[in-house]
């Protein structure tokens, strides 16, 4: 192998009493990976997470982290995790709060100063976390991510509750985490985010993997069609929605749907249309589509 | 192991002071203990015993009420609350293992229940003392009951985290609690009156009796308090419920109990998945 996977999880299956919760679920990060791990509420993503934390058992399937078992001490110290809605004692300050983390992962406490500063909390480290925005105390959760520099981060729904200049950075340290090497695992529901800030995309759907691969890759092998958009000269837009087979939109605009392989032939008989056709747009299927097309379509 | 252990203990011993709860039991503790010694100052005469021996008879009935009270009060909520927060799961995330958290709390909640008794009924010894009415044998039998009832907290504090494991919510624990604290403090004396007097002196009051009533933590605690100095027993006109026991068997009760309920509170907690 050449891939130096760090998580590894094979064909995990859990029950819930006589609910089977995932089913034969496999899926590797590698280090500096970033994967983002979709799915409806109810996928089995959080538990997914929480027995790669060893803080539920798996029903059956292995899973390594780093070499270690789920839960052991050595796993431990080799994961981050950012729970979905981070709650810290309120009357703790967030340098207190980090301090405690730090003793608790053996990491000492010299560093947790400069990470504050690094989250954005250098200002409110010593005011009491009741006094935290959800935006500050989820950047303090992301500090203790921070701490000792895991192997493995498990983010789930990082960025909700955020704005978007809290998310953008937080991927930016997502980013510089990946640089250092960790592999990381993001849940999420923001689809646009994950869209252009990971490497990898694996999407779940009723306990089950139903996609693991880049997004180029999905979009190749989904066959989704590409939508093309062409801005036409007064008139004209009914006569050449007639001839390409499209649909006209407000008069003065076409809209064109074709399949993947097709897109060079369509280009060439709208170039050959000459001026009538005053700008075209083209758009590739979204993640948005992917996702609808992996969640729903391949379940059977 | 002990770093960790000390590191959830500081931080439960700062929550502890920072929201009150060491403040608010301190000054319960001080408040009944002094009102308990002054209204005791009356029939010190009539029992040829010095007001402090008073004042601790008085103080170890409210003990066996307050002490179990106070420590679920501050137990309840550690598990199930923490559970239903989130915060345990990331704490449980790093290699701290759930005897190593259970021991840190255990550590801080104990130390904030000997602060508050330590203060409360030390400045009860301290007044009679100052005002005379207090003998080397009365100031051994306050600090007897200042120990004991650290334990008898220990024991609840015990028994408070093992229910907060089992409940599956926060607000269920403090049901639990409060449940337990009715059944173990009130409701098992009662049921062991009536048993003796349904019995009328037969062989359950003579043998069954005494051992079942050293079973109960907060009977245990009174029993050696009262075993251990007659002048006390004889103020708190408690002087025979001791006689038919081996003098270890109320010491061993107590003290068994917290170790107990740890155990139990352990093996409860590992079921818990946050």
């Amino acid at each position: 192998m050449q891939r130096s996977d760090v998580l590894t999880i094979e064909s995990v299956d859990k029950w819930r009493g006589k609910a089977q919760v995932l089913h034969g679920v496999s899926l590797r990060v590698a280090a500096g990976e970033r994967v983002a791990l979709l799915g409806h509420n109810g996928a089995g993503k959080t538990t997914l997470m929480k027995i790669v934390l060893g803080l539920t058992p798996s029903g059956a399937g292995t899973i390594a982290i780093d070499g270690a078992a789920p839960g052991s001490a050595r796993a431990r110290r080799a994961t981050a995790y950012l729970p979905e809605s981070v709650a810290f004692h309120k009357s703790l300050t967030g340098r207190e709060q980090l301090i405690l983390f730090a003793r608790l992962a053996g990491v000492g406490r010299d560093t947790t100063g400069a990470l504050l500063d690094r989250v954005g909390l250098g200002h409110a480290a010593d005011r009491r976390i009741g006094t935290y925005s959800k935006g500050m105390r989820q950047r303090l959760g992301l500090a203790q991510v921070l701490l000792g520099r895991p192997a493995v981060a498990l983010l789930d729904e990082p960025t909700s509750g955020l704005d978007p200049v809290s998310r953008h950075d937080l991927y930016a340290i997502i980013d510089e985490l990946a640089d250092q090497g960790t592999a990381i695992l993001i849940a999420s529901h923001a689809l646009t985010e994950v869209e252009a800030r990971t490497d990898r995309i694996a999407i779940m759907r009723d306990g089950r993997l139903v996609a693991d691969d880049t997004l180029a890759n999905l979009t190749h092998s989904a066959g989704l069609p590409i939508r093309i958009r062409l801005q036409t000269r007064d008139d004209s837009a009914e006569r050449i929605a007639a001839e390409l087979g499209g649909t006209r939109v407000n008069g003065a605009a076409v809209d064109l749907v074709c399949p993947p392989g097709g897109k060079m032939e369509q280009l060439r008989r709208i170039a050959a249309l000459g001026d009538v056709v005053v700008d075209v747009d083209m758009t590739p299927p979204r993640l948005e589509e992917l996702y609808r097309h992996y969640s729903q379509e391949k379940a059977q | 192991m002990i770093a960790r252990i000390l590191a959830i203990a500081g931080t439960e011993a700062r929550i502890a002071l920072r929201n009150r709860w060491v403040l608010m039991a301190t000054l319960i503790m001080t408040l009944f203990a002094l009102a308990l010694t002054f209204a005791g100052s009356a029939p010190t005469g009539a029992l040829g015993v010095d007001l402090l021996t008073v004042a601790v008879a008085s103080m170890t009935t409210l003990s066996v009420y307050l002490a179990p009270l106070l420590a679920l009060m501050i137990s309840f909520d550690s598990i199930a609350g923490e559970a239903e927060r989130g915060s345990l799961a990331l704490l449980l995330s790093y290699p701290v293992s759930r005897a190593e958290l259970l021991l840190g709390k255990f550590l801080a909640h104990l130390g904030a229940l000997a602060f508050a008794m330590t203060i409360g009924f030390g400045a009860a010894g301290a007044i009679t003392a100052a005002m005379g009415g207090a003998s080397p044998e009365s100031l051994i039998a306050l600090f007897r009951l200042i120990v004991t009832s650290v334990i008898l907290g220990a024991a609840f504090l015990a028994i408070g985290y093992a229910l907060s494991a089992l409940a599956g919510s926060a607000t269920a624990a403090a049901g639990l609690a409060a449940g337990g604290w009715l059944i173990l403090v009130v409701l098992y004396d009662l049921g062991l009156l009536g048993a003796v007097v349904l019995d009328s002196g037969g062989v359950f009051t003579q043998r069954v009796f005494p051992w079942l009533m050293t079973a109960n933590p907060a009977d245990a605690f009174r029993l050696w308090n009262f075993a251990a100095s007659d002048s006390v027993a004889l103020a708190s006109g408690m002087a025979g419920a001791a006689k038919g026991l081996p003098f270890w068997a109320a010491p061993l009760s107590l003290l068994l109990w917290p170790v107990a309920a740890l155990a139990l509170a352990r093996l409860a907690f590992a079921r818990v998945e946050p």
